[in-house]
């Protein structure tokens, strides 16, 4: 078996009056660090991000053909 | 809108046309490995766009992250590992970067170009993926009794083999049509490997009440012994729609995937799956993909906290059961009675009755449900 990869981090700077804010507010939460709150709260971000830029992946034709086997079948 | 394919963009590795019929002839010509029926599910499933963002199966850096932090090596959540295993003696001569053709039943399936050829621990891979390495796992037995290698790379898909369920089964690219011409922009879809009881029936509708259209999504595939029979799930479901969903808020379609009983994680993976199909919702059920008592009753519940960026909304709904003092279906959130009241609905009892051919009580089945499957000879997988 070979080992895991040594999961790679990097750091990234934030104010430290926000580092005290978030420390404060993650008392009780079940998060045990600022690390683990801030790459929870990107990631949620990142999501909304890309979820604004999606484009349906069938042309026109695809969609015709498609709808023609949905009618066969009894779905439409 | 329905929902985005997880990544960001639906796969599609079916090969069509003029280019199909080449690489069907380069099939014949270049080295082959034999694989399995639930190899085939798999395949079928990355070509076709379910398990989008994948291209092929998978390659070390990708099953390294997936098993140690559920996600693939770019952050995307990735639950299940999607691999193919080898023995050493099948792939002799053959290096990365060869395409080899896949075969299945002595005709060829896909092509795969070899990215990648590496070892793994059998014993870590089901401590990390079940939580267990028990041998009566099923997961864990199907685990151990798989090949010394893995291989990974894209693969790119022949020929469907014939399938008994290609009336019923959709792929991604058709859901989502579909969906949008029906006006659908919210979607909650039910995974089920069970005929329907009233429970179920009971978390579909409550569902159904906030959106706009319900898919209900059995899985067809391998299964354990004392499952339904896929031909089983279907008719009951039909029976039941048939006869107790208004029209046009229920599609029924299923899923050709393999079941790993892997609890949480598949909870996770199942979810991705149908968000690749146009779902927005996901009901997440009681010991979701769970199996004997590996795993706590709500645990996959848990897991969905740790993925905000699953771009899938869950659904948590409670068990439902009959009380009699409320008069209906209703679950230990909406019903304030003790237990003298409550009829729990018993899939063990479910399964002894119609195994004798009995008709359940009606408030755990309905009655056009259960007179469907007795008509089957044996229900269960063998």
């Amino acid at each position: 078996m070979v080992e895991k990869e040594k999961t790679r981090y990097t750091t990234v700077s934030i104010p430290v009056t926000l580092y005290n804010k978030i420390k404060k507010i993650i008392e009780g939460t079940g998060f045990t660090s600022v690390s683990q709150f801030v790459v929870y709260v990107l990631r949620e971000i990142i999501a909304e991000h890309e979820s604004a830029q999606h484009e349906e992946p069938f042309s026109d034709e695809d969609r015709e053909k498609i709808i023609e086997k949905l009618k066969r079948l009894g779905y439409i | 809108m329905v929902n985005r394919p997880h990544g960001g963009r639906l796969v599609n590795r079916v090969v069509k046309g003029r280019r199909k019929e080449a690489l069907l002839e380069e099939a014949l010509e270049i080295p082959r490995i034999s694989i399995s029926y639930e190899r085939v599910i798999d395949l079928l499933d990355i070509a076709h766009g379910a398990f989008s963002p994948l291209e092929g199966f998978l390659v070390q850096e990708d099953y390294l992250h997936v098993l140690h932090d559920m996600r693939l090596h770019d952050d995307t959540p990735w639950t299940i590992p999607i691999i193919l295993d080898v023995d050493p003696d099948e792939i002799v001569g053959l290096k990365e970067g060869d395409d080899i053709a896949l075969f299945y039943d002595d005709k060829p399936i896909a092509l795969m170009k070899i990215e990648e050829v590496y070892g793994w621990d059998k014993k870590i891979h089901s401590q990390l993926v079940y939580k267990t390495t028990d041998v009566n796992h099923p997961g864990v037995a199907k685990t151990m009794e798989r090949k010394e290698l893995l291989i990974g790379g894209r693969i790119d898909l022949l020929n469907d083999p014939p399938n008994r369920f290609s009336d019923i089964v959709l792929w991604p690219i058709e859901t989502r049509v579909l969906f949008r011409e029906k006006g659908w922009r919210t979607i909650a879809a039910f995974q089920t490997r069970n005929v329907p009881h009233r429970g179920h029936e009971y978390v579909q509708k409550a569902a159904l009440t906030f959106t706009d259209g319900l898919l209900i999504h059995p899985l067809l595939g391998w299964k354990k012994k004392g499952d339904y029979k896929d031909e089983v799930i279907i008719r009951a479901y039909k029976a039941l729609i048939e006869h107790y969903y208004p029209k046009n808020v229920v599609v029924l379609t299923g899923l050709m995937m393999n079941m790993h009983y892997a609890g949480p994680r598949e909870a996770i993976h199942h979810a991705i799956v149908r968000k690749n199909f146009g779902a927005t919702h996901f009901i997440v059920g009681r010991d979701h993909a769970g199996v004997g008592n590996y795993y706590g009753p709500y645990e996959a519940w848990e897991l969905f906290n740790e993925f905000p960026d699953l771009g899938i909304t869950p659904l948590f709904i409670r068990e439902a059961f009959y009380c009699r003092k409320c008069g209906g279906m209703v679950t230990e959130k909406t019903c304030p009675h003790t237990d003298q009241d409550r009829l729990k609905i018993s899939g063990t009892r479910i399964r002894a009755m119609l195994r004798k051919g009995e008709i359940p009580p009606e408030h755990m089945m309905r009655p056009e449900v259960a007179k469907v499957i007795i008509e089957f000879e044996n229900p269960f997988v063998e």
